[in-house]
C-alpha cells in the first residue's frame, strides 16, 4: 500500500498535539508563564522566553483562510486521491493562529469528495478526526 | 557618504554552462566549467581566487572546486541556506569578505542537476516528518508549488488578483527568453490563451506559473572596486546588499504569522534601500526571483515598486515587458523561461544589463535590482555600473 507522509509521534515538541488528537481533542500549545498561544509548537515562548508550556483545548471551530487543489505529479498515496483539497483554517479562539487540514464532506469522508469549486475562503468549519495508520489527523467539515 | 560595503566591490567576471534538461556532465564538472569561464571573463589568474561563496544546497564542496579549477589558497569560504533565497546572499557574503579583506578575489556560483536526488527534498518518503513539515505534508501539501499556491489563493482573495495577472508575468518572461538564444524556451512562444488553457499543477497555479527544470551552472567573480578598475570588463558594483528572515517567518509554509502575505521581501527591501543612494523609482530594470509567477507581484510590492496589494495590477499593460514596459523584468527569461538554477541566472542577467550586453538591453540602465526567493529567508542586491 502506498504510504502517506505522517508525523514522528515521538518529536517532543509536538507529541502532546498528536496525543490530544488521538484522544479526539484539538489542543494548542500555550506558554505556562504568560499564556501566549503558539502554533506550530516550539520549545520557547517568543513573548517571554519561558520554556514551560501547557496544552489548551480548543473549540475545534474555525474558518477557511485559504485552499489549494493539488494535481499530479504527486507521491503515489496522494496521486491516487488527486485532485483533492488542502485548506488552511484560522482558529476561532484567535484567527491569527492557523492549522492545515482537508475539507471533507462527512466525518469519515475522503479528502477528494468535496467539489473544490464550492470551497470558499471564510467558510466556517469544525474539526473531525480521521485515523491514518497510527496517527489521528484533524480534518474539517462544514459547520 | 557611503554606507557599509556600498560600491566597495564589483562583479568583474561571469561564466555559465549551457542550460538543458539532462546534461551529461556531473554537477562538479558543470561548476568547474562555469567558474573557469567567469575567471577567464574577468581576465585574472585562477590562482588569484582566494574566496568561495556558495549555497548550502550546493552538492559540490569548496575543496573539490578549488583543486579542480586550480585556485589559490582559499582564505574565505561560506555558504547561505534556503535554496532560492541564497543567490544574492552568496554575492553579498563574497562582497563583504572582499570589502573586509578576508579575501581579495571571490567566486560565487551555483551548479545544479535537477535529476539529482537531493534537489527534491519533498520527494523523500519512508521517513516520519519532524519540525515544520509535519504541519503541512500529512494533509497532502507536498511540493513547493502547493505551498506557494496556498499563499496565492489568499493573495487573490485579499487583493483581487486574477489568473490573468499571473499570465502577464509568464508571457512577459517568455517574450524575453525568445530573444535569448541561451534560454531553454528560446523559440517557443507562449500566449495568454495557452496560459489560460494549461493544465493545473496546484490550483490556482497552472503549468506556466512554475519555473523550469534545468541542469546548468553559473558563476561570478567579485573583487574590490580598486582592483576592478584595472580589469578588462566594466565593473558592475554591488551598490547595496541585504538579507532577511522576517520575524515569525516559517520557510515556505509561512501561514502561521500575523500577516503571511507580508513576505521576506519587505524586511529585505527596508535595509536594501536604506543602504542605497538609488531608490525604487530610479531603478529601470529588475531581475526578480520567479520560481513561481505569484512571487513577482509579491516582490514588486515588497521592494517598493508599488503599494501593497497593487502588485498584480502593476503587471498590466505590458509593464514587465522589454522594451517599453514601466519595469522590464527578468530580461533574459528568468527562472520561468531561461533556466531555473536557483535564481543565479538572474544575477548574471543583472550584470549583463549593467555591461550593456543583455538580449533585452534597457538603454542607459544605470542600476538593476536582483532578488532571491520570496517565501523563504531571502537576499537581494542592487547592482550599478
Ligand atoms: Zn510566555
Amino acid at each position: 500500500m502506498a504510504s502517506f507522509l505522517l508525523p514522528d509521534l515521538e518529536d517532543p515538541a509536538s507529541a502532546p498535539f498528536w496525543q490530544a488528537t488521538a484522544a479526539g481533542e484539538l489542543r494548542i500549545q500555550a506558554c505556562a508563564a504568560c499564556g501566549a498561544r503558539r502554533m506550530p509548537p516550539r520549545p520557547m515562548c517568543p513573548a517571554c522566553r519561558s520554556i514551560e508550556a501547557k496544552w489548551e483545548a480548543l473549540s475545534g471551530r474555525g474558518t477557511i483562510w485559504s485552499c489549494v487543489v493539488p494535481h499530479p505529479p504527486l507521491l503515489p498515496a496522494y496521486a491516487e486521491l488527486a485532485p483533492y483539497n488542502v485548506i488552511t483554517v484560522a482558529l476561532e479562539e484567535d484567527p491569527s493562529l492557523r492549522i492545515l487540514g482537508n475539507l471533507v464532506a462527512r466525518p469519515e469522508g475522503p479528502i477528494n469528495e468535496v467539489d473544490p469549486a464550492t470551497i470558499r475562503i471564510g467558510e466556517p468549519v469544525r474539526v473531525v478526526f480521521q485515523q491514518v495508520d497510527d496517527v489521528s489527523l484533524p480534518r474539517w467539515i462544514r459547520a | 557618504m557611503s554606507i557599509g560595503i556600498q560600491d566597495r566591490t564589483a562583479i568583474v567576471g561571469i561564466g555559465q554552462t549551457r542550460f538543458a534538461k539532462g546534461l551529461e556532465d556531473s554537477e562538479l564538472s558543470l561548476a568547474c566549467q562555469a567558474i573557469a569561464a567567469a575567471i577567464e571573463d574577468a581576465g585574472i589568474d585562477a590562482s588569484e581566487v582566494d574566496g568561495l561563496s556558495m549555497y548550502s544546497m550546493e552538492n559540490n564542496r569548496e575543496f573539490e572546486i578549488a583543486r579542480s579549477v586550480g585556485l589559490g589558497d582559499i582564505t574565505y569560504f561560506g555558504e547561505i541556506g534556503y535554496g532560492g533565497g541564497a543567490g544574492c546572499g552568496a554575492i553579498g557574503h563574497a562582497a563583504m569578505a572582499v570589502a573586509t579583506g578576508q579575501c581579495t578575489a571571490a567566486v560565487a556560483w551555483r551548479a545544479r542537476k535537477r535529476a539529482a536526488k537531493s534537489s527534491r527534498p519533498w520527494a523523500n518518503v519512508g521517513q516520519r516528518l519532524e519540525g515544520a513539515q509535519q504541519w503541512s505534508r500529512p494533509w497532502g501539501l507536498l511540493r513547493p508549488v502547493d505551498e506557494i499556491a496556498m499563499l496565492t489563493r489568499r493573495y487573490m482573495h485579499e487583493f483581487g488578483a486574477k489568473r490573468e495577472h499571473l499570465a502577464n508575468v509568464a508571457v512577459a518572461f517568455r517574450k524575453h527568453a525568445n530573444r535569448n538564444p541561451n534560454a531553454t524556451m528560446y523559440g517557443r512562444e507562449l500566449t495568454h490563451e495557452q496560459y489560460m488553457q494549461a493544465r493545473w499543477i496546484s490550483e490556482p497555479l497552472c503549468l506556466f506559473d512554475n519555473c523550469l527544470e534545468t541542469d546548468g551552472a553559473l558563476a561570478v567573480v567579485i573583487v574590490s572596486a580598486e582592483r576592478a578598475r584595472d580589469l578588462r570588463q566594466p565593473p558592475v558594483y554591488v551598490h547595496s546588499f541585504a538579507q532577511s528572515i522576517p520575524r515569525q517567518h516559517q520557510v515556505m509554509t509561512n501561514y502561521f504569522c500575523d500577516d503571511p502575505l507580508l513576505g521576506p521581501s519587505y524586511a529585505c527591501a527596508r535595509l536594501l534601500w536604506e543602504r542605497s543612494e538609488i531608490k525604487p523609482a530610479d531603478v529601470p530594470v529588475a531581475q526578480l526571483y520567479d520560481a513561481f509567477s505569484p512571487l513577482i507581484p509579491l516582490s514588486l510590492e515588497g521592494y517598493g515598486f508599488c503599494a501593497r496589494g497593487e502588485g498584480a495590477a502593476f503587471t498590466e499593460n505590458g509593464a514587465l515587458e522589454w522594451p517599453s514596459g514601466r519595469l522590464p523584468t527578468n530580461t533574459s527569461g528568468g527562472g520561468m523561461s531561461e533556466a531555473y538554477v536557483h535564481g543565479f541566472n538572474l544575477i548574471l542577467e543583472g550584470v549583463r544589463q549593467m555591461r550593456g550586453t543583455s538580449p533585452c538591453q534597457v538603454e542607459g540602465a544605470e542600476s538593476c535590482l536582483v532578488t532571491s526567493g520570496e517565501g523563504v529567508p531571502t537576499s537581494a542586491v542592487l547592482l550599478r555600473r
